[in-house]
């Protein structure tokens, strides 16, 4: 470890786990989302609101450098996880999202078998205890133990969607990362389903920071500690709308006084 | 909770070349882009030898005369281009109105019976066939029986080989391209009182035109370039083509019979049909390419 | 009245009958069509095998372990043939399919800008498009030359071996496995990148959001997703390498002497047809025929078992 990795400039570490200095994200010439600046907490749970193309699952994919699968997208400005801006060149992407999990909006277990999809993991972060303990207390974790504890076999495929949104959940806890990024994870399930995940996010946040990514008011309200509200406005000379943080604070003053006009009328349904 | 330090490895981010994953993907990259090269290599190889050793001797006799005498120089492969032409485009007339036809059955008619799982298993194999079967096939039943007014072997012959291995594919192109065709667009017209067959052929096929069309040229280009179905059909012949159930030359059949022979000036020769044939195959090729560029 | 005005208008508001049959004959002329595909492969099927009745009642089963090919005694046996087909596709399949699926991913992954993936993808593409005539020929003059010192130092180094116990002579087995190897890797190159691209996106990020490096999403994710439609490639162009012919008839010497070694002259099935199918006669046409048959059996199993392979490895993802 270097001295210059160790001092970043950014402010308050101690409590954020991610510091947003001046980002902006681009796909090829196309700026999705410009200069957002944002502190996330350290054990809580930080819910990103606002309309679709709002950039705000673009912005969550940027907390653990997912957005590198994707052709062309680029960012500017820094993102500070641990003191060190992850998107520095000597940052390995990998490192990054040993540390930093993610849960997607589809389910998306992998096709072998449910006891591998936790262990694989587990094996390629170099999991060293016992892996049968691991994949128990992972999938009890994720509340969903009890449904698949005679089926370890089969394949993950075999679940239902709100099943398999657990286990990619159990799967993201099992590498015990600091951080799980949630985009949108229950967009795809039933309203059970969504309810028993819900829980299971107040479970989660006594042991990682949690961020989530939703479109449903009422969820965020219902989880959510600190809330941002992003929005998207058409700019000068560009084809398309950019999106831009609007206001992030505790989630109460959000959906009860924010101080913004957009946020109002965003949460108040008047939107648009 | 009390404390929020970090629960793993307090470890730093920075990349480190030294573990083990990060030396496996390096080398994995390096390997992967080093086969790409081999991959490509003999297309670069074969085609700058065609363009050195076979473009050097395009010429206006190249095109105008017949192959010279074994042991004589000069001479051109005049005859062999045309054979080439012609048996294509016998092959083209018998496999693209049965090829288009059978498709449309698969794609318009069928309801995924029994008959149509059998025709698509069916040219599936068909496809399969290796091509000097095809050859094998047309000597038997149509060169050794001489049914075309007593004479053997013929150019005749030589395109029926060629339609047997071009059929397999328009009949896919053509049951792929229809399939593509939108559903909505038929009913419309099933809807206005249209029969079947005017739906098809003024609806349906028109809009699948191009997947079709790229799907066919692409069989030509591969039936131009074929030789085996030809050396027993439509054999060689060192003259100028006399009418279509003669022997006729072709540009693949020269280059094969004068590439093993001990001359120069044949050798040569297959060069340089190796070169106008190089040149119309990947013409059709990048045809299609722009077919299927101008259909998205 | 009304109806008669109607009449009036749309005078065919009653179908003629030329155009029903004209509807109905279509569909039959369809059928007839289709069916085209069925009678050609039964046809090739009888013309085969009718002709090589007389060589399977005179040499029965033997003629699949004897290596004689003496037409002056009359006496056939393709056991180089069979054994050259299957050893040249075989070699060329092994080589083939590493040198294949790697590119098919390195043409997958970002590995490179979009631009040059595609540009590689074009450039396999092309390579298909060459008539394996022309390959042939240029198998015989560039590409055996070039290789001849490397086959003679494998003779050298390693002559004790029977696969590499013959002096390097011109045409030879191993020169055709190569020329083989070029002829399949655009099939293997262009199935395996379809299906790596039709692994889902998801997957990939599941796979990148546990901590995957690059090449553990590859091996353990990505690959076992497409597996069943790669298998189904590599079996397509095993099928396509065992009927290959002109590339092969011109570059492997075509002797019907059995060598272990791969640096001798060697033969195949469809490299015996285009040499001497022409010129044969009487029991000779029917070995030939009887050669065919086997080849028609190899070919055709090994699409079966295809088939086969790609719904039994079929995943769900």
């Amino acid at each position: 470890m270097t001295v210059s990795l160790q001092r970043p400039m950014s402010k308050a570490t101690d409590q954020n786990c991610l510091t947003l200095e001046k980002v902006t994200i681009s796909y090829g010439s196309f700026e999705a989302v410009r200069d957002v600046y944002l502190d996330i907490p350290r054990g809580k749970v930080t819910a990103f609101i606002g309309p679709s193309g709002c950039g705000k699952s673009t912005v969550l994919r940027g907390l653990n450098r997912m957005n590198d699968l994707i052709e062309g997208c680029s960012l500017k400005g820094r993102v500070v996880f641990d003191g060190q801006d992850i998107y520095a060149p000597e940052v390995d992407p990998v490192e990054v999202r040993r540390r930093i999990g993610m849960v997607f909006q589809q389910p998306n277990p992998f096709p072998k078998s449910i006891y591998e999809n936790i262990a694989f993991g587990a094996r390629i972060n170099g999991f060293t205890g016992d892996m049968d303990e691991l994949v128990e207390s992972s999938l009890r974790k994720a509340f969903i133990w009890d449904e698949t504890k005679d089926k370890l076999k089969q394949s993950g495929n075999s679940l239902s969607g709100g099943q398999q949104q657990r286990l990619c959940i159990a799967r993201a806890i099992a590498i015990e990362p600091e951080v799980i990024l949630m985009d949108e994870p229950c967009s795809a399930l039933d309203p059970i389903s969504t309810l028993k995940i819900e829980e299971l996010m107040h479970e989660l946040k006594k042991t990682f920071s949690i961020v989530i990514v939703t479109h449903n008011m009422q969820q965020a309200v219902r989880v959510s500690d600190q809330t941002a509200f992003f929005n998207a406005e058409a700019v000068e000379g560009g084809s398309g709308k950019v999106g831009y943080l609007v206001e992030f604070n505790d989630t109460e003053k959000i959906f009860n006084a924010p101080v913004q006009q957009a946020t109002q009328d965003y949460v108040t349904g008047r939107f648009g | 909770m009390t404390s929020f330090t970090p629960a793993l490895q307090a470890s730093s981010l920075r990349y480190d070349p030294a573990l083990k994953r990060n030396r496996l993907d390096k080398f994995y990259n390096a390997l992967s882009g080093f086969f790409s090269l081999i991959v490509v290599m003999p297309l670069f190889l074969v085609l700058v030898y065609v363009i050195i050793q076979g473009g050097r001797l395009i010429s206006i006799p190249l095109f105008t005369q017949l192959p010279p005498a074994p042991g004589l120089e000069g001479g051109g492969i005049g005859n062999a281009i045309i054979g080439t032409f012609v048996v294509t485009i016998v092959a083209s007339l018998i496999a693209i109105p049965i090829g288009v036809g059978g498709g449309v059955y698969l794609a318009e008619y069928s309801t995924g019976g029994p008959f149509a799982r059998f025709i698509r298993t069916g040219n599936d194999i068909l496809a399969g066939v290796p091509s000097i079967i095809c050859g094998v096939f047309v000597y038997g039943a149509i060169v050794a029986t001489r049914v075309f007014f007593g004479q053997s072997y013929t150019a005749v012959a030589g395109g029926i080989a060629l339609a047997v291995l071009m059929l397999p594919t328009v009949i896919k192109t053509t049951d792929e391209g229809l399939k593509l065709v939108p559903k909505a667009l038929s009913m419309g017209a099933i809807g206005v009182g249209a029969s079947k067959f005017v739906t098809v052929t003024r609806i349906t096929l028109p809009s699948a035109f191009t997947p079709i069309a790229t799907g066919i040229v692409l069989a030509i280009a591969r039936a131009a370039g074929e030789t085996a179905p030809l050396i027993f059909t439509a054999l060689f012949s060192p003259f100028w083509p006399e009418g279509v159930f003669n022997p006729i030359a072709t540009m693949s059949v020269l280059i094969f019979n004068f590439a093993i022979m001990p001359y120069e000036a044949q050798n040569e020769l297959a060069w340089a049909a190796s070169f106008v044939l190089v040149v119309l195959i990947l013409g059709a090729n990048l045809l299609a390419r722009w077919l299927r560029r101008f259909a998205n | 009245m009304m109806t008669d005005q109607i009449q009036a208008r749309f005078t065919r508001r009653k179908r003629p009958p030329a155009d029903r049959i004209v509807d109905g004959g279509f569909r039959y002329l369809t059928i007839a069509l289709a069916s085209t595909v069925a009678i050609v492969l039964l046809a090739i099927f009888l013309t085969v095998f009718e002709g090589a009745q007389d060589a399977i009642k005179e040499f029965g089963l033997k003629f699949l372990t004897t290596s004689s090919w003496n037409p002056v005694t009359g006496e056939y046996g393709a056991f180089t043939a069979i054994y050259g087909t299957l050893v040249t596709s075989f070699l060329a399949l092994l080589i083939a399919v590493p040198l294949g699926v790697g590119t098919a991913i390195f043409i997958t992954e970002n590995l490179l800008p979009l631009r040059w993936r595609e540009i590689i993808g074009v450039m396999v593409e092309l390579l298909a498009a060459i008539p394996s005539v022309v390959l042939g020929l240029w198998a015989i003059f560039v590409m055996e030359p070039f290789l001849r010192p490397l086959l003679v130092f494998l003779n050298t180094a390693l002559g004790w071996l029977p696969f590499f116990s013959t002096a390097p002579q011109g045409p030879g087995v191993a020169p055709a496995v190569l020329i083989l190897v070029v002829m399949i890797l655009p099939i293997i190159t262009a199935i395996s990148r379809d299906a790596l691209n039709q692994v889902p996106i998801a997957l990939r990020q599941g796979s990148y959001g546990v901590g995957s490096t690059r090449w553990i999403a590859i091996f353990d994710v990505i690959l076992p997703a497409a597996i069943s439609s790669i298998v189904g490639g590599i079996m397509l162009a095993l099928g396509r390498a065992m009927g290959e012919t002109m590339a092969v008839t011109m570059i492997i010497g075509n002797s019907t002497n059995f060598s272990w070694s791969l640096l001798a002259p060697g033969n195949t099935i469809s490299a015996m047809l285009a040499n001497q199918f022409g010129e044969a006669s009487g029991i000779q046409v029917s070995a030939l025929l009887y050669a065919a048959l086997i080849l028609m059996l190899m070919t055709f199993a090994v699409n079966i078992f295809a088939q086969w392979i790609v719904r039994k490895l079929s995943l769900r993802y």
